[in-house]
């Protein structure tokens, strides 16, 4: 029977290309239009570190006062001082935790026929590399003990581990980082969450993944200057020790806390802690701190781009009209056959058969507009930078799940536009229809 | 002679076409008034001008390796000597930042030390006396900086300036009463006056994103060398001989000091790289939108063609008996475009409503602007055109069924 509906609505469409080119185009620019916008979407919006976000927190403490925030409503700085990174790892109120920033580095090749160059790099603590679980090819991350001693330790990435050692393990060598000699701990395999959470404010979200992680403390000890933000509500004084002795925010922090009684306990501790700079004269308002995981922390710091969510909507509005565009045509076509529903209906066709025959012929123009969908978001997606910045463009891809999301949503959409008409096409009374005629 | 009537009436019976046909029109409108607002605004934002002569202009970014971070004075001096040298090259400035570039500083600027806030924000440009013949900048008052005045500075200790060059839009945020040149302003919460020295037309901050939208011309250049060990060179070539030192100008860099930087993305770029960079992504905004409404209005004119051309053919037969009882062409032809016009009417006024409501809705979500109402009215008035163009071919169709169709059966 089914074979039977799909040939008369094939042969059906046939009939009157010209209309069904139109609905299966219409489909599928509805569709293509949707999935594109949609891939950038689902790109930017995903979750980085699902095993972890809600056990990672970022802590955020106002040393500015309320006057400085006005504009923020309220909200405390993005980053914090190199004073309260310090004093929270001091503490170590949490399970692991980490302060860290985007560090200046540029790699000196030991081969002389090899010019300087730079990779992503981040001073942070030995907790990072357990607490973003980040996986290892050869060797391991640096130890605590290393922190404490400022060792010149480094760990570097896959793809700088090709470049300088040919894929070997480096384990042991060194590696000159801005002129100084870092010995190689560990070799980080692949890791490349998506988007960077560990440091949203000074990536906005995508960046290449980091190549160098040295010991933070060592990073202050040669005075490595951020490659990031530094924001300051006065001005720091002259040189590094006023600086990073400064009220100007320039880390990001990092605390990992697996059950919520922890996270409730961290914001205690938080709040206790602004309350004591408080006491001790450094801030001159009530405590006002903040603790938000890693799906808030994205939330909040507006990863997925304005450009992703409007275009997102604005093809969603266009889909819509592409539906009641078909709607129509649909309508027309069905009623177009009244007669021939009614000499069908005459010979025995029950309503349920007549709903069947017409709703496999809109699944098969929807089957059609999702080929044709298909192959517009493939274009949508090669062109994609065209719109977004390279960084979040390259995420966007046509893997199979987007292939099948796209036919999905080709059939589905066309089946759902196809049921008033069906309905109508449905309610066409046979007698009348033979009498007119 | 508008036979609206019985095209009421006769409406009433495809209750479902017509109704699909407004509602098409109605989220057509809206959602093209608001692609086309967008675009308009994007557009405006890619027009800005930065106040430099663009052509003939570059920029190339370094980073010293194994010097400390704030002592690179001398190599940056050496680099500016050597690109000087360089045939092809005019004019050579290292700055910390230029217009565009994407990163930059920014301060709070006060005319009265002891004022609680600060009365301005500026973007805040340390270069010497060859920026302002660099950018190609405008002078509208006063006089370039004179090599006597530049300092040699530690980005992390700069001294407060004495002297400093102000753009138009700053010196008029700081003394709106007049001018501005020789007053003295106070840069961040700092209690030594800088005493303006020049203004010219036009600078722009190095950043095009909405936040600084606010500020976006107010620049201030201060006679500054920064001893940093991250450098961007401006350099203005003689006419013509860009390309020539976008080659040039890097090799030189590295043969005068190999233990350098120079990244292989974006670290060398003519302006308009530059340009093209920092827009990019307005640019596509509105080239997607723009995409989106032709198609929507390709669309939605076809989607009408479709349901016409299905009512006439339904109507054949009622078409007949009105062309025997007397009615011309001209009758016919005019009743299908007012009945199209009538439902073009009903979506436009539903239409223009859900323009302005999705419009109030991104303002609360985007922080958009709002939207002006001459985009509606442009949108109503292509709506209803584009409506009448699509019925007429069927419409057409429609007066040239012959009086002789009534007498037949279907």
């Amino acid at each position: 029977m089914f074979a039977y509906y799909l040939q008369l609505g094939l042969r059906s469409l046939r009939k009157n290309p010209l209309l069904t080119l139109l609905m299966v185009l219409a489909i599928g620019c509805g569709v293509a239009a949707s999935m594109t916008t949609y891939s950038v979407f689902r790109a930017t919006s995903n979750n980085p570190i699902p095993q972890k976000s809600s056990q990672l927190y970022v802590p955020q403490i106002d040393n500015w006062g309320p006057e400085a925030q006005q504009d923020n409503k309220g909200e405390p700085p993005n980053a914090i001082t190199y004073t309260d990174a310090i004093n929270l790892m001091r503490d170590k109120r949490a399970t692991r935790q980490t302060a860290l920033f985007p560090a200046a580095m540029s790699i000196v090749p030991a081969d002389p026929s090899m010019l300087p160059f730079r990779e992503t790099s981040y001073a942070w603590y030995a907790d990072a590399f357990p607490m973003f679980d980040i996986p290892f090819l050869y060797g391991h991350g640096w130890t605590a003990d290393e922190d404490a001693s400022h060792a010149a330790v480094a760990v570097i990435g896959k793809a700088l581990n090709d470049k300088l050692f040919d894929g070997a393990n480096s384990v042991g060598k060194n590696i000159n980082l801005n002129g100084r000699d870092y010995r190689i701990v560990g070799v980080s395999a692949k890791w490349n969450p998506e988007p960077v959470f560990y440091d949203v404010i000074n990536t906005n979200g995508f960046d290449d993944p980091i190549e160098v992680f040295i010991p933070f403390t060592r990073a202050v000890e040669v005075q490595t200057t951020t490659n990031g933000n530094n924001n300051c509500s006065k001005d720091p004084g002259k040189g590094w020790d006023a600086w990073i002795k400064s009220e100007c925010v320039w880390l990001g922090f990092w605390a990992e806390l697996p059950t919520t009684a922890q996270a409730d306990a961290y914001r205690q501790y938080l709040n206790g802690y602004a309350a004591e700079q408080q006491r001790s004269g450094r801030f001159h308002w009530a405590p006002n701190t903040r603790l938000r995981n890693v799906t808030e922390w994205l939330d909040y710091q507006k990863v997925v781009p304005q450009e992703a969510k409007v275009s997102l909507l604005v093809s969603l509005g266009f889909l819509l009209i592409c539906l009641v565009n078909t709607v129509g045509l649909l309508l027309a076509k069905f009623m177009k056959r009244a007669s021939e529903i009614g000499v069908r209906r005459a010979l025995g066709a029950t309503r349920k058969e007549i709903y069947l025959q017409f709703l496999i012929e809109a699944a098969a123009i929807g089957l059609a507009g999702g080929v044709v969908g298909l192959v517009l978001t493939g274009l949508g997606v090669m062109g994609i930078s065209l719109v977004f910045e390279p960084d979040i463009a390259k995420l966007a891809t046509l893997d199979a799940s987007l292939v099948l999301l796209t036919m999905l949503l080709a059939i589905l959409a066309t089946v759902l536009a196809a049921f008033y008409p069906t309905w109508r096409a449905a309610q066409v009374q046979p007698a009348w229809q033979l009498k007119s005629n | 002679m508008l036979q609206i009537k019985p095209i009421l009436a006769a409406l009433k019976r495809h209750k479902a076409g017509t109704v699909l046909i407004a509602m098409q029109i109605a989220l057509t409108l809206a959602i093209v008034c608001n692609a086309i607002f967008i675009i308009h605004q994007r557009l405006d934002r890619v027009q800005r001008p930065t106040g430099m002569v663009e052509s003939d202009l570059m920029a190339i970014q370094t980073r010293f390796v194994g010097t400390e971070e704030t002592k690179a004075g001398p190599l940056v001096k050496a680099d500016l000597v050597a690109l000087r040298q360089l045939p092809g090259v005019q004019d050579v400035v290292a700055l910390n930042s230029y217009p565009l570039r994407g990163g930059g500083w920014s301060t709070g600027v006060r005319t009265d030390p002891d004022a609680k806030n600060s009365k301005g924000h500026t973007t805040q440009y340390f270069g010497d006396e060859h920026t302002l013949p660099t950018m190609a900048l405008k002078l509208i008052a006063g006089r370039n900086f004179r090599a006597d005045e530049i300092v040699e500075a530690d980005p992390q200790a700069v001294p407060d300036p004495a002297v400093i060059i102000v753009s138009k839009a700053l010196a008029e945020k700081m003394y709106p009463e007049g001018s501005a040149l020789g007053k003295v302003i106070y840069i961040g919460d700092s209690k030594s006056p800088s005493t303006i020295v020049g203004i010219v037309e036009r600078l722009q901050v190095p950043w095009n994103g909405t936040w600084s939208d606010s500020f976006y011309e107010n620049s201030l250049i201060q006679p500054v060398q920064l001893t940093s060990a991250f450098t961007n060179y401006l350099i203005r070539t003689k006419p013509g001989q860009l390309a020539d030192v976008l080659k040039a100008a890097p090799a030189a860099l590295v043969k005068t000091n190999r233990m350098r930087v120079i990244p292989s993305e974006r670290g060398v770029r003519s302006f308009a790289q530059v340009r093209e960079y920092a827009y990019k992504g307005d640019r596509g905004m509105a080239i997607l939108m723009g995409v989106v409404c032709l198609v929507l209005l390709g669309i939605t004119a076809a989607g009408i063609v479709g349901l016409t051309s299905f009512w006439v053919g339904q109507r054949r037969k009622q078409i007949g008996v009105r062309r025997a009882l007397g009615a011309t062409k001209h009758d016919i032809l005019s009743y299908f475009l007012t009945e199209n016009l009538l439902i073009g009417i009903a979506g436009v006024l539903i239409g223009a409503l859900l323009a302005v409501g999705m419009n109030l809705w991104l303002v609360t979500q985007f922080e958009m602007a709002r939207l002006s109402i001459v985009y509606v009215v442009v949108g109503v008035v292509t709506l209803l055109l584009l409506g009448q163009g699509a019925t007429l071919a069927p419409a057409m169709r429609a007066s040239r069924v012959s009086p002789v169709e009534a007498t037949r059966s279907v």
